[in-house]
């Protein structure tokens, strides 16, 4: 059966718009996890990558998929899970950064870049060096590189004094 | 409905999910995955591979959960939760896989149990089913005993994952290329606070080197190859732990030298029989933490949560 070009966008700008139940200000599509839509008539299988192993978020993620694009009319709904390549926060799209920023929290820079060797031990060395995202200074200290969620870690302002989230690069 | 928009929506959900946070369904991790393995691999022994580094991943999550409300600050709380969380997230994909490549190793619980394979594979084994090693079932003592030991595992595990990014089993190279960038973070986190506490106060120092000298008999059993191992090797799946060795060592020198630690004098506490966690036998720790950890889950086999 031919499926008009509607359809396939249709369900697609549907996955896209899925709200990530963690930071419920991205998209899906902000975030970077869709591989894949295809659609087949009715039918709709849709590709995820998983943020982390054990985020407990990518559960509600696949039942919210499925539920949306069941409103929207597609009867039959599978969806995969694609390990390889591991989800990188550099997959957060423009959009979903300038989401974060607004929404008050620290960006992701580029994630490390694996060199050859053994993987070095970062002992005493700040990991990086962010901006306050409440007034902009520079003078932050991270409290704990584990924050609310597997994907965050909590620093502090030591001149606006706020606490404030960095979306960690992986 | 499930826009998250209330917390009260979902009360009121026709279908009954929406009042759980996470779904009523048990959902298959490995989902889509290809899991077809290279033709001249022995299933059972890529099947108890995958047990063992699940279970090592398993009960150390367990270990660092018991954390929870008693750390001695909220964010240390916070951290050793989000390391568990990780390390069930491997064992979870593990274990799934162990169910995949030889269904024969999961537990029967009944004709109409709703309990999936890693579900099965982690509350209905007895203890002397789990092929961990006994470093990661050792009770927690106190914070500094459990920063050396998660510094030990994550140091050995991500040697041992790095060099398993390149496994010839599609979904151990994904597990594992997963799990170096969780890994990484768990050893930095250990790493730090050894190197606070070793050179911190005297007190620190002193249950520093007491968690030491508890650990290190524990250390020389995760480079001790079983036969799955070598064979799995051979064959471009696995990977030999004595291998990993050089970078273990090399880490920990580093550590401990930042830290103004001695190392413990060399004192492996030996297998029984020959044999040790991978082999099942464990140390009374084991039967306790899993009497524990699958009480819920035993109590209501046919339960659907």
């Amino acid at each position: 059966m031919t499926v008009a070009a509607t359809t396939v966008s249709s369900a697609q700008e549907i996955v896209a718009s899925v709200m990530d139940p963690e930071m419920p200000l991205l998209t899906l599509a902000d975030l970077g996890v869709i591989r894949s839509v295809d659609v087949e008539a009715n039918f709709v299988c849709v590709t995820i990558t998983p943020t982390y192993s054990g985020c407990p978020a990518m559960a509600t993620m696949r039942d919210d998929i499925e539920h949306k694009l069941n409103d929207a009319g597609y009867g039959s709904v599978q969806i995969k899970t694609q390990l390889s390549p591991p989800w990188s926060s550099d997959w957060i799209s423009e959009e979903g950064l300038a989401k974060l920023r607004t929404a008050g929290y620290s960006v992701p820079g580029a994630a490390p870049r694996r060199t050859s060797g053994p993987i070095a031990l970062t002992l005493t060395a700040k990991p990086r060096d962010i901006l306050c995202p409440q007034c902009g200074s520079a003078n932050t200290r991270l409290s704990s590189e584990f924050g609310a969620t597997l994907c965050k870690a909590l620093y502090r302002c030591l001149d606006c004094l706020e606490p404030f989230d960095h979306v960690k690069e992986i | 409905m499930n826009d998250h928009d209330s917390a009260y929506d979902g009360l009121v959900d026709g279908d009954g999910h929406g009042q759980w946070a996470f779904g009523t369904s048990f959902d298959d991790p490995l989902a889509g995955v290809d899991t077809t393995v290279p033709g001249d691999v022995d299933l059972g022994a890529l099947a108890r591979y995958c047990l063992m580094l699940g279970d090592d991943a398993l009960v150390s999550s367990q270990r660092l959960a018991e954390w929870s409300t008693r750390a001695p600050e909220l964010e240390e709380e916070v951290a050793l939760a989000n390391v568990g969380l990780d390390l069930i997230g491997q064992a979870r994909l593990l274990l799934a896989r162990a169910a995949a490549a030889d269904s024969t190793v999961v537990p029967f619980i009944s004709d109409t149990s709703p309990v999936p394979a890693e579900d099965a594979l982690a509350f209905f084994r007895d203890q002397f089913g789990f092929r961990n090693v006994r470093l990661v079932e050792l009770a927690n003592g106190d914070f500094a005993h459990t920063v050396v030991r998660l510094l030990v595992f994550a140091t050995w595990r991500l040697a041992l994952f790095d060099r398993l990014r390149t496994s010839r089993d599609p979904v151990l190279a994904a597990v594992a290329n997963k799990g170096v960038k969780e890994l990484t973070y768990h050893r930095d986190y250990a790493a730090r606070w050894v190197v606070t506490l070793g050179a911190g106060t005297a007190e620190s120092k002193r249950r520093t080197a007491d968690a030491l000298l508890e650990i290190f008999p524990f250390v020389d059993e995760l480079f001790v190859p079983t036969q799955d191992e070598l064979v799995l090797a051979e064959v471009g799946v696995g990977v030999d732990p004595r291998t990993v060795r050089p970078e273990f060592d090399a880490v920990l020198a580093q550590v401990l030298h930042a830290a103004e630690m001695e190392e413990p004098p060399a004192r492996f506490s030996g297998f029984v029989g020959g044999r040790g966690g991978r082999a099942g036998l464990h140390t009374g720790a084991l039967g306790l933490l899993l009497a524990e950890m699958q009480s819920v889950a035993r109590e209501h086999p046919e339960g659907v949560w």
